[in-house]
């Protein structure tokens, strides 16, 4: 793939420009990691008041927790820097990805190299192995494999959720934080067992909008645990396998989205 | 080589109309634009502010789909064909910078490089070029965000040379610089052009730079076509022409005619006389004027691009 070496050149010219800001990198680095432990230890705080959680022990959700950790931030350092697309947007700057002989995507996405974020990996990695070792899950050749899928679907499904909030500013340019919101959102929803929400709430985000499967429903099955809101025991199996229709509809959300981009007045 | 059919983009802004209420309105940026450019054509795209010069450039260029109409460069379409028409086309946004803000110059070419998979021996070839007719040398270590904005533009256009593109367009490439790096980049272009095998479109307020380097003038206002050819015939079409002012010793006999010439003013009590030529060489009119009257001094003014070019704005 000649294609990777561009993006790798692209990457290292980006990195060399932030070490121009030097003090800055090291300040980003710190604030990332922790907001990461922060979102872990809120879990903890919450298990201090309480036993259990919607029916599900503390390390039963630090599971699940730890799986959106990692998924959430696996997709945040390869396409977290979609964010900036509303300042290309608004500012007209996307002008100069189109005239060039690559994908937009890409260029907005891998041109960075966040490794200010790999220290986020490595806690929510932890995090994850921690919480799979605490929960004597009966490891089987199919627990094995969902053990180590769940985190790539997840992270998959965020990536797509990042896309598809970010696209937002091809219709709306002032879309500001509000696609961050719905994406940030998303993920605290599934840091936590989904049996704790109300039933509508709960109907939207984790069926109709998919965010059930990314933690909870995995969880179950690696726990071996039968589901209180009733799914068959292989859903969490197959779960996964939500990142793809995630991926497809912010594929095409993307590529609408970019037909309609319109410049700026030059 | 680019072909344009009926090539039309509007957009819809939305304005306040009242209180809360905000009413849509489309503007026509580019209403019906037809315009064929053969290889090795320089074409001057000139209009007043709001003509609608950036927006065919970006339909050109893939960056806006058209609203409906065709357009095609190298027999490719913009918009759908977007990557494979880059590779095959330099861009220059005088307004917009596409270089690496915080990396040095010479940084950028590098990564333009391998952007568009250019061969070492090529690259290092076409850089050697640009550096020495663009005087490159002196920044070529800078941070690019520490360039003057004559220095920035000579590097942009660098970059969009760097592929061996055919067909080059720049948007307003000489804005806000100085008369010595306008020379500077319009020399350079001529010497482009000159080759033959470049195809260049230009947009620009500065008509000298229409008048050193092309050879043919489309002007557009509320975007539409209302003059295309060249300058000549633009001025033939606005009656503007060559004028020749003499210095007399003596006032013109009364009755005195020029074959191919007509008199206009006349000053200092007849002593400077001036003739628009309609027709008549300079040369055959100062003959003319020889045999019957003794000439002290003469010129030959040029007639000015910048007053036709106003006139046709305002008639639009
Ligand atoms: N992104 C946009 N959204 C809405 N209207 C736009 C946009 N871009 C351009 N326009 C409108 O389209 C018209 C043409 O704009 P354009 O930028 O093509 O003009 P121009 O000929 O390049 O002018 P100038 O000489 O000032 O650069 C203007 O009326 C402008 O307001
Ligand atoms: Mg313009």
């Amino acid at each position: 793939m000649g294609d990777l070496r561009i993006y790798a050149a692209l990457a290292g010219g980006k990195w060399r420009s932030m070490l121009s800001y030097r003090a800055s990198f090291a300040a980003e680095m710190l604030s990332n990691l922790g907001a990461t432990v922060l979102d872990v230890t809120t879990v903890f705080v919450l298990f201090r008041a309480t036993a259990t959680v919607g029916g599900f022990t503390l390390a039963e959700a630090i599971l699940m927790t730890g799986l959106t950790a990692l998924g959430f931030v696996l997709a945040d350092m390869t396409v977290g820097n979609i964010d900036d697309l509303k300042r290309y947007v608004r500012t007209g700057l996307l002008d100069t990805m189109l005239i060039r002989p690559l994908p937009v995507l890409p260029q907005l996405v891998f041109t960075d190299l966040p490794l200010r974020k790999l220290l986020r990996v490595a806690f929510g990695a932890a995090v994850y192995t921690l919480a799979l070792a605490a929960n004597h899950i009966h490891w089987t050749p199919a627990r094995v494999l969902l053990a180590v899928l769940t985190p790539l679907g997840a992270a998959l499904f965020f990536g797509a959720i990042f896309v598809l909030t970010a696209s937002f500013a091809f219709w709306w340019v002032e879309s500001g934080e509000i696609g961050n919101g719905f994406t940030y959102g998303g993920r605290d929803f599934t840091s936590y067992p989904i049996t704790v929400y109300s039933n509508w709430f709960r109907d939207l985000f984790a069926y109709a909008l998919g965010f059930g499967f990314v933690a909870y429903q995995p969880a179950l099955a690696l726990l071996g645990r039968t589901d209180p809101l009733g799914l068959p025991a292989w859903a969490g199996f197959v779960s996964p396998l939500v990142a793809l229709p995630a991926v497809a509809i912010a594929t095409l959300v993307w590529r609408t989205g970019i037909r309609r981009y319109r410049s700026t007045g030059s | 080589m680019i072909k344009m059919q009926e090539l039309r983009k509007d957009f819809t802004v939305r304005v306040k109309a009242g209180r809360l209420r905000r009413e849509k309105r489309t503007v026509a940026a580019v209403d019906g634009v037809s315009l064929t450019v053969e290889p090795g054509e320089m074409v001057g795209y000139i209009g007043p502010n709001g003509a609608g010069k950036s927006t065919t450039l970006k339909m050109l260029t893939g960056v806006l789909a058209p609203t409906s109409g065709e357009v095609s460069v190298f027999g490719l379409t913009p918009v759908p064909q977007r990557t494979r028409l880059a590779l095959r086309i330099g861009v220059v946004f005088g307004q917009r910078s596409q270089l690496w803000w915080d990396l040095p110059l010479h940084e950028s070419f590098r990564l333009l490089r391998h952007i568009y998979r250019v061969p070492p021996a090529e690259h290092e070839a076409r850089l050697r070029r640009c550096r020495e007719l663009l005087d490159l040398d002196g920044f070529l270590d800078t941070p690019v965000r520490q360039l003057s904005l004559g220095q920035r533009m000579r590097g942009e256009i660098t970059a969009a040379l760097l592929h061996g593109p055919k067909v080059l367009f720049l948007d307003e490439p000489t804005i806000g610089l100085d008369v010595v790096s306008k020379q500077a980049v319009r020399s350079f272009l001529a010497e482009l052009g000159a080759s033959g095998d470049m195809t260049l479109v230009l947009t620009t307020h500065d008509l000298a730079d229409i008048e050193r380097l092309c050879d043919r003038l489309v002007v557009i206002d509320h975007g539409r076509v209302v003059h295309d050819g060249t300058i000549e015939a633009l001025h033939a079409r606005y009656g503007s022409r060559r004028s020749l002012v003499v210095d007399l010793d003596e006032p013109l006999p009364p009755g005195f005619a020029l074959p191919g010439a007509s008199m206009g003013a006349v000053e200092a009590d007849g002593h400077r006389v001036t003739f628009a030529l309609d027709g008549s060489s300079a040369g055959a009119a100062v003959a003319g004027l020889v045999a019957v009257a003794s000439v002290r001094d003469l010129s030959v003014v040029e007639p000015d691009i910048e007053d036709v070019v106003a006139r046709l704005y305002q008639a639009g």
